[in-house]
C-alpha cells in the first residue's frame, strides 16, 4: 500500500511525535547554547550581555575541569572493567546448575532495581561510614583503624557503589548470551581436546564479544553522567576529589549561579560525550556488524 | 585401528532407563548404522560411546583398553553433530585446524593436514571463509573435515544428514561412504532413516527402546528379521503384516509380505481387492490395495501398470518371501 498518497498521509500522521520530539530536543539544546555565550549570573539580575567564547575559556582553564574531566574518565573505565569482567564471571557462575536457582537470579538483580539515591545511602551510611558502617566494624574485629572510604579514597568508593549497581546490569545480558550458547558447539570443543579455560577462551569469550560490546555501549552513557550518586555521598569533594563533569557543570550553574558558565559546561560535556560515542564506535562497533 | 566393544553399559536419567543393558562389539574398520524410531536411545548410546555421557554400568572398551573413565578426547574419537556444532567466529582453516591447535601440533604441520583435509573434501576454496556464509553441505564437509584432521581410531556421526534438503543428502551419503573406503577407519552412524542405514552400512544395528532388536547386514536384516519390528523398520514401503485366519494357514501368529513380493494380476491370484490410492514414481508404482480380511496391503508394481481406482484386482505372495512371527512378534524359522 505505499503509493505516493499514502505515504503522504503516513507522514502527516506521524509528524506531530516527530515535532514534538524534535522540539523537545532543540529548545534545550539551542538555549544552553545561547546561554554559554552570555554572561549570565542569577546573582546579577538583567545584566545577559554577549561575551563570546569567554565561559567556555574560563570552564575550560578553571584548575577543576581537568581534575573533572580525568575523574570522568577513570569512573567511566573503572565501573566498566568491574561491571565486564565481574558480570562475565557472574554469568558463568549462575549458569551453573544449582539449588534455587530461580530465586538467586532475581537476588543477583535486585541492585538494578534500587534508586541510584537510595543506594547511594545506603552505601554511604550503613557500609562506609567509618563509625557505623558494617566495614569499619569488620575493621574494628580484626583490630584495624576503621577506613574512611568516602575521605580516603571518595572516586574509588564511588565507582565501588555504582558497579554494584551496573554489575546486575551486565550479569542479565551476559547470561541471556551464555544462554544462547550452542552446547554441541562446547561438545565439540571438548572432544577437539580444549580444556574448560581453552573452552572458555576460545568459545564463550568469541560468542559474548558482541553482548559485551552492548553493555560497554549502553553503560558509557549512562556513566558519563552520573550525578544522584556524588551528590548524595561526597559532594564532589573532598575538594575536586570526587567530581566528574557532571557534577562540575552541576556547581557551576547551581552552587556558583553562573548560568553562562554551567551552559557552556553542559556544551562541552555533549562534545565530550559524542568524542567517546566516536571513540567507542570505532573501536568495538563493528562487533555489532552481523 | 578402532575396535570398539560394549559391555553391560547401561544408562539412566534419574529415573529413566534409557538403556537397560546392552552388550556390542563393532570391529576395527566397519561402518555401523545405529537406526531406530527418535526416542530409542541410539544418539545416546553414541554420546556414551564419545564420552559425553557417563555410563551409569558396564564398560566400553576401545582397542582392548578400558576407556569408560576416559575423557571424550582422550579417546581418540571424533564427532560430526547434527547441527555441525562449527565455531561460528573462526575461518573454515582455524576451524578445521581447532583440533590441531588444542593438541600443540606445530603450525606448519597444522597448515598440511589442514590443506589435505580441505582437498580430499573440496572444501580449498572456502578455507578464508567463516561458517556463516557456507551452504549447509559445505558446513557439513567443514564438520567432517575437523574430525578427518585428529586421524581417529573411530568417527562419530550423530544424524549429519537430517539438516540437509533431499538432493543434497543423496550427495553426502555417498562423499561419507566413500570416505570410508578411503579411509577404512570405523565409522558409528546414527540415523533415523532407514534408507541411509541400508545404503550405507556394513552392519546395522536396530535399536528399539534402548535395546538392540538385531544387529546383522542390510541384507541380513532384509532377508531374514529376527522379529516384527525389525521386518516393519526395515525396507521401504513397509512390510504387508496379515493376523488371523491367512496367518493361521501359515502356521503363524503374524505373516509378513514385503511389497515387492507380491505379484500383481488382473485375472487370478490368491487375494483379491480393491485398487485405493496408487503412488507412479515412474520406474515403480505403489498400489493400496484394499484386501477383504486383511486390510489394506502395498503393492509394488511396474511403472507403467495400467491400474487405477476402484479396480478389481488380485494378489500373490511369492510362497518363499513370506516371513512368519509368532505371536511374541518373534520369527520362526
Amino acid at each position: 500500500m505505499a503509493t505516493q498518497h499514502s505515504r503522504a498521509a503516513a507522514r502527516l500522521m506521524i509528524s506531530p511525535s516527530v515535532i514534538l520530539l524534535f522540539l523537545w530536543m532543540i529548545v534545550p539544546l539551542g538555549l544552553t547554547l545561547y546561554f554559554s555565550f552570555l554572561n549570565y549570573n542569577l546573582l546579577m539580575p538583567g545584566a545577559h550581555d554577549f561575551i563570546g567564547w569567554k565561559n567556555y575559556y574560563y570552564f575550560v582553564t578553571d584548575p577543576a575541569f581537568t581534575t573533572a574531566l580525568i575523574n570522568t574518565l577513570v569512573l567511566v573505565l573503572g565501573v566498566l572493567l568491574i561491571t565486564t569482567i565481574g558480570g562475565v564471571l557472574l554469568a558463568l557462575l549462575l549458569d551453573q546448575p544449582m539449588w534455587g536457582q530461580g530465586i538467586v537470579r532475581i537476588l543477583v538483580i535486585a541492585p538494578f532495581f534500587v534508586m541510584p539515591t537510595v543506594s547511594a545511602l545506603v552505601w554511604k551510611n550503613m557500609f562506609m561510614n567509618p563509625v557505623n558502617g558494617i566495614f569499619a566494624w569488620i575493621a574494628h574485629a580484626f583490630g584495624f583503624q576503621a577506613f574512611d572510604f568516602l575521605a580516603q579514597a571518595p572516586l574509588f568508593s564511588i565507582i565501588l557503589i555504582v558497579a554494584w549497581q551496573w554489575l546486575p546490569f551486565a550479569t542479565l545480558i551476559l547470561l541471556t548470551a551464555l544462554q544462547s550458547l550452542d552446547s554441541e558447539q562446547m561438545e565439540a570443543a571438548e572432544m577437539d581436546g580444549a580444556g574448560p579455560f581453552a573452552r572458555f577462551v576460545f568459545i564463550t569469550i568469541p560468542h559474548l564479544t558482541r553482548s559485551i560490546t552492548v553493555v560497554i555501549l549502553i553503560q558509557t552513557i549512562f556513566l558519563l553522567s552520573i550525578f544522584a550518586e556524588i551528590f548524595v555521598t561526597t559532594n564532589g569533594g573532598p575538594g575536586t576529589a570526587s567530581t566528574n563533569i557532571t557534577f562540575l557543570v552541576y556547581a557551576q550553574s547551581l552552587l556558583q549561579f553562573d548560568v553562562g558558565g554551567g551552559s557552556a559546561g553542559g556544551i562541552i560535556a555533549v562534545i565530550i560525550a559524542n568524542i567517546v560515542a566516536i571513540i567507542l564506535m570505532r573501536m568495538i562497533g563493528k562487533n555489532l556488524e552481523a | 585401528m578402532g575396535k570398539i566393544s560394549l559391555r553391560q553399559v547401561t544408562k539412566q536419567f534419574g529415573d529413566v532407563t534409557v538403556i537397560p543393558s546392552l552388550d556390542l562389539e563393532i570391529e576395527d574398520g566397519e561402518f555401523v548404522v545405529f537406526v531406530g524410531p527418535s526416542g530409542c536411545g541410539k544418539s545416546t548410546l553414541l554420546r556414551l560411546i564419545a564420552g559425553l555421557e557417563d555410563v551409569s554400568g558396564g564398560a566400553i572398551e576401545i582397542d582392548g583398553v578400558n576407556a569408560t573413565e576416559t575423557p571424550p578426547a582422550k579417546r581418540g574419537l571424533a564427532m560430526v553433530f547434527q547441527s555441525y556444532a562449527l565455531y561460528p567466529h573462526m575461518s573454515v582453516r582455524k576451524n578445521i585446524a581447532f583440533p590441531l591447535r588444542m593438541a600443540g601440533i606445530d603450525a606448519a604441520e597444522q597448515a598440511r593436514r589442514v590443506e589435505n583435509a580441505a582437498k580430499v573434501l573440496n572444501l580449498t576454496d572456502y578455507l578464508d571463509r567463516k561458517p556463516g556464509q557456507l551452504s549447509g553441505g559445505q558446513r557439513q564437509r567443514v564438520a567432517i573435515g575437523r574430525a578427518i584432521v585428529r586421524e581417529p581410531a573411530a568417527f562419530l556421526f550423530d544424524e549429519p544428514l537430517s539438516n540437509l534438503d533431499a538432493a543434497l543428502r543423496v550427495g553426502m551419503r555417498l562423499e561419507i561412504t566413500e570416505l570410508h573406503h578411503r579411509l577404512k577407519t570405523t565409522m558409528i552412524y546414527v540415523t533415523h532413516d532407514q534408507v541411509e542405514a541400508m545404503t550405507m552400512a556394513d552392519k546395522i544395528v536396530v535399536l528399539q527402546a534402548g535395546r538392540i532388536e538385531q544387529v546383522g547386514s542390510p541384507l541380513e536384516l532384509y532377508r531374514t528379521p529376527a522379529n516384527l519390528f525389525v521386518a516393519g523398520f526395515i525396507g521401504s514401503p513397509r512390510m504387508n503384516f496379515a493376523t488371523g485366519a491367512e496367518a493361521a494357514r501359515h502356521d503363524a501368529h503374524t505373516i509378513g509380505v514385503r511389497p515387492e513380493h507380491i505379484t500383481l494380476s488382473k485375472t487370478e491370484g490368491h487375494w483379491q481387492g480393491t485398487v485405493g490410492v496408487s503412488e507412479h514414481l515412474g520406474s515403480d508404482t505403489f498400489l493400496h490395495v484394499e484386501v477383504a480380511g486383511i486390510g489394506t496391503m502395498t503393492v509394488r508394481a511396474d511403472g507403467e501398470v495400467d491400474a487405477h481406482y476402484g479396480d478389481r484386482v488380485f494378489l500373490t505372495p511369492q510362497a518363499d518371501k513370506i516371513h512368519r512371527f509368532d505371536a511374541k512378534g518373534i520369527a520362526l524359522k
